[in-house]
């Protein structure tokens, strides 16, 4: 092997697995999130402001913050740890599912967030009107909020999806380095620079920067389209 | 208490700085108008017969059909209510086109009563050009058009609107109303209408419910009502007596037409409409002059003879209003005090009210 491949195998990998987790995090997130968002944004139980800071946190805390306490609460002496093994799935600490659901915590605000202000932003008045023409709440959530919502729920895909690729602390914190289960692209970057291997630190960086631009290009291009369909924004 | 063709709202909300509790029973049929000025509760009322208010307490039975009962924790979702309801600002989907906006209710309405056909609504208001547009490009007066056929063609049982022309500008508001007429006219749904304009209650009522500071103040057929909206303040010379007349004949050398009502016949300037047509003919108070003889030589051509009904002081005004007796049909004359006084206007008595053709409206 004279000339160094571009990308390594393990580099390929660390690729193939960030998106895997970053696909399955997402959708997951989605699910969660487009029903806790609706929630929040029409509730006015007394528990909302404590619902919220709490899913707000990850923003604030220091990433080693969160993956110490999640690494202590999944552990075999932590309450989700207790519950993993009563399941029969072990301890999720350095492994996929582990990652999964610590992505999930990380990325939840970045999902609810935009989510909640653009179900506050559909005019209560088109819900009620859809049920004055015989629409049932379920009926209307789907046929009038989210084809309202539109924009709102790619920003919260699209924001959800890059957080979950762009971590590092607390995917080193939970998920350790194992090539093939949880070395991802960021760890795996931050490997190449310490072995001075800049070449390959180069080309991975270089992918993850084009990618993320062609997203978010994607995203600012799908959203000025939908202003001129119908007039907002 | 569930009597069929009734209207009945016995409904208590309360807010913080207000409380509304009125018990009304409005007919089955026709348009009943809730008058009042902004801030009255009529709105909430509005919004308390079609369960989007989820804390309305009592009874809403609409023609036999109980749809709240709170003392027996009974609340019809609002989804399950055979109405209409047509919004101030007219709540269109903005993200479908006119034709899908009105298919919504539509095809969510199978299994309701047979009510006024696809083809027979767009006609009626107009909405054939309209089709295929966003509602972005519609003006106000087209987008309140779609919302009442959008309503309309649910096939309600209840028509409910919220002051549909508030948002409209006057010279909009002075095409529309035509259309809400002839909806008056052709369909039989029973219609709350919610509304702080004398001229849409003069226009469209046949029930009239007056509302102030969450309570009911009087209700009753429009007839019934005038006197009492007339002493509003607010409601002032713009109220009116509402004659329902029939055409009798016309005479085009003359330029006039001839009508038929309860209390006799009176002279209008020559009407489109075809003999025998129903039309409404409106009387301002300032309109109608009392004398106490017949004149034995007057241009008008409106001479009827009267009796007094009785006479009521308008607050800080100088005049006063005479509700008049016209062989059944209730006349409002405004004349001064001081020709009140000289007249020696009294209940009972015998009178001649001229009535100048021009101000015959339909």
């Amino acid at each position: 092997m004279d000339v160094p491949a571009l990308l390594t195998s393990d580099d390929l990998v660390a690729l193939a697995l960030t998106a895997k987790l970053a696909i399955t995090v997402t959708l997951i997130l989605m699910v969660l999130g487009v029903p806790c968002a609706w929630w929040l944004a029409r509730t006015r139980c007394r528990w909302k402001g404590g619902i919220e800071a709490l899913i707000a946190l990850p923003l604030f805390l220091p990433p080693s913050v969160l993956g110490f306490y999640l690494l202590l609460s999944m552990g075999p002496h932590g309450p989700i740890g207790h519950l993993t093994q009563w399941l029969g799935m072990g301890y999720l600490p350095f492994t996929f599912g582990g990652l999964v659901v610590t992505s999930i915590i990380y990325s939840l605000p970045f999902v609810v967030q935009p989510l909640q202000s653009t179900f506050k932003g559909i005019n209560p008045r088109l819900i009620e009107a859809a049920a004055t023409l015989g629409a049932s709440p379920w009926d209307a959530f789907v046929t009038i909020v989210l084809p309202l919502s539109r924009s709102g729920l790619m920003t919260a895909a699209v924001l959800g999806f890059a957080h979950t690729v762009g971590e590092f602390g607390i995917v080193l914190m939970i998920g350790g380095n194992i090539p093939g289960q949880t070395r991802m692209a960021s760890v795996q970057i931050y490997d190449h620079v310490e072995a001075m291997e800049y070449v390959h630190a180069h080309w991975l960086s270089g992918i993850m920067l084009l990618f993320s631009f062609l997203v978010l290009l994607a995203l600012y291009t799908l959203n000025a389209d939908r202003r001129d369909l119908w007039g907002r924004s | 208490m569930a009597n069929r063709s009734v209207i009945r709202v016995d409904l208590t909300r309360d807010f913080d700085t207000f409380r509304l509790k009125l018990d009304l029973t409005l007919p089955g049929q026709g348009v009943s108008i809730l008058f009042g000025s902004s801030g009255c509760g009529k709105t909430t009322l509005l919004r308390g017969i079609a369960g989007l208010d989820p804390e309305m307490r009592g009874l809403v039975s609409v023609n036999g059909e109980v749809w709240l009962d709170t003392r027996l924790s009974y609340r019809l979702p609002t989804c399950r209510r055979a109405i209409g309801f047509v919004f101030q600002d007219a709540a269109l989907f903005p993200h479908l086109r006119v034709r899908e906006n009105l298919a919504y209710g539509m095809q969510r309405a199978a299994g309701r009563q047979e009510g006024p056909g696809f083809k027979h609504v767009l006609e009626l208001l107009d909405l054939e050009p309209l089709l295929e547009r966003f509602p972005e490009k519609l003006s106000g007066g087209e987008m309140q058009r779609v919302g009442i056929a959008r309503a309309l063609l649910s096939q309600p049982k209840l028509l409910l609107m919220d002051e549909p022309l508030a948002s409209l500008d006057a010279t909009i508001k002075r095409e529309f109303l035509p259309y809400l007429e002839r909806l008056h006219q052709e369909l039989q749904i029973p219609v709350i209408y919610v509304t702080h304009a004398p001229d849409e209650v003069l226009r469209l009522a046949d029930f009239v419910a007056l509302l102030d500071q969450g309570g009911l103040i009087a209700s009753g057929s429009l007839e019934e009502m005038l006197p009492v909206l007339a002493m509003k303040p607010g409601f002032g010379d713009g109220a009116g007596t509402v004659v329902p007349a029939r055409i009798e004949a016309h005479y085009p050398k003359d330029g006039v037409s001839e009508l038929r009502f309860r209390g006799g016949r009176l002279w209008v300037p020559l009407l489109s409409m075809s003999e025998g047509a129903h039309v409404r003919c409106r009387i301002f108070p300032s309109d109608v002059s009392l004398s106490v003889q017949s004149p034995v030589l007057s241009s008008v051509l409106n001479v009827l003879p009267v009796t007094v009904d009785s006479v009521s002081e308008v607050e800080d005004s100088a005049r006063v209003i005479v509700r008049l007796n016209l062989n059944g049909t209730v006349l409002l004359a405004s004349v001064t005090r001081k020709s009140s006084r000289e007249l020696d206007l009294r209940p009972g008595q015998a009178l001649y009210a001229q009535i100048k053709a021009t101000t015959l409206a339909k």
